[in-house]
């Protein structure tokens, strides 16, 4: 019989899939348009948009590892702050 | 947990969604609403396998999944056990999708309401189970070609309506019924905090476009939502204690056509304008039910 601690696995453990490597295009933001809105890091499937003060303002800060780079963020930004550039 | 100076909590990155995944934007928006106080029981679905290869888990939070059908009587287990130790802080939550919720689950889903459990119940809607592979749910709208309705030249693809499961959430006397979609990530996340903060058991759905399913660009999940919203097909609606609450009503709403809806997604991209027009005769319907 497999016991229940083999069973239950420790958390956030997906963090190894760096799922970054599915990506062809890679979101870029560009902070003088951006107006801080954080609508990118709410609406993100992967939640890997943070919004950090970039002088005293806050401005989406995209983990790469795991951006697989959809376009979400860049099609609604409201100010089309974002970019999707060409990444392989 | 933290990678590259992001701390993650509930649910981390790394799951296996399809890039732009509609219900997984959603996700994020319900545990926002969410304290970390929390037990989850997930039935099968995209949600459940895409978070959770083992011997891996996305989740941060206590999390369980048991069988397709059964993911609310394992959250009334869940509750009982926390009833018996005098735990009145720790909620439950319910995460299926239209199939586990319209159809395998509903004789469970109906059984859990029925006990009035403090039980939040979240249905990420994708009209079909996307999971399998797009087969046709009792959540399909009319004239969507799925692969078990698939379109031709003797079909417009479903031929039936969709399920209308907030007015079985709401037969059943629930306090709190709510509908969102994704794109609206404010809404959501204020919709589960109410959800929360009511006693008793309560209802959520959420319009979850799927990027396979409807045929829609990868970047294109939330503006379906939004769409969808827009045209009136799809509602943000919310009853307290059975009555469609104030903010649900908009006395200025402009409904977009529904071309706008359907044209883009190639699930839709057979029906002719005859049949446009009675899609968009059931937007009308909607837009005069809920006052909108």
């Amino acid at each position: 019989m497999i016991s229940m601690k083999k069973l239950t696995i420790k958390s956030n453990t997906s963090l190894v899939n760096k799922t970054g490597a599915w990506r062809t295009h890679k979101p870029i933001t560009d902070n003088v348009k951006c107006i801080g809105c954080s609508l990118c890091a709410k609406l993100c499937p992967e939640n890997c948009i943070e919004m950090k003060p970039i002088e005293n303002k806050p401005k989406p800060l995209t983990d790469y590892d795991y951006c697989k780079g959809c376009g979400l963020c860049a099609h609604e930004c409201p100010v089309k702050a974002i970019a999707m550039k060409e990444d392989y | 947990m933290k990678t590259n100076n992001i701390e993650y909590k509930k649910l981390a990155p790394g799951h296996n969604a399809c890039s732009g995944c509609g219900q997984l934007s959603a996700v994020h928006a319900v545990m926002r609403g969410l304290t970390k106080d929390t037990i989850i029981a997930n039935a099968t679905g995209c949600l459940e396998v895409t978070t959770t290869a083992y011997p891996q888990t996305a989740w941060g939070l206590p999390w369980i999944h048991s069988l397709f059908e059964n993911a609310s009587s394992v959250a009334s287990g869940i509750q009982a056990a926390l009833k018996n130790r005098g735990d009145n802080q720790t909620k439950v939550l319910v995460q299926a999708g239209d199939g586990g919720t319209f159809d395998i689950g509903l004789g469970l889903v109906s059984g859990m309401w029925e006990r009035g459990e403090n039980i939040l119940y979240i249905c990420y809607d994708t009209e079909s189970y996307s999971n399998t592979g797009i087969q046709a749910s009792g959540s399909t709208p009319y004239g969507a070609s799925t692969t078990t309705t698939p379109s031709g030249a003797q079909s417009i693809g479903s031929n039936q309506v969709k399920k209308d499961m907030m007015a079985i959430a709401l037969a059943h006397g629930l306090k709190y019924v709510a509908q969102s979609a994704a794109g609206f990530p404010d809404d959501i996340t204020n919709k589960v905090k109410k959800a929360l903060a009511t006693p008793g058991p309560s209802y959520i759905q959420i319009l979850s476009p799927c990027i396979p399913g409807w045929g829609i660009g990868y970047d294109e999940a939330a503006m379906m939502g939004k769409l969808a919203v827009k045209t009136g097909l799809y509602p943000l609606l919310e009853y307290t204690d059975g009555k469609l609450s104030a903010s649900s009503v908009n006395a200025n709403f402009k409904a977009e056509p529904v071309g706008s809806y359907l044209k883009t997604q190639s699930r839709f991209k057979h029906l002719n304008d005859e049949e446009i027009n009675h899609i968009q005769m059931l937007a009308a319907e909607n837009i005069k039910k809920y006052q909108i």
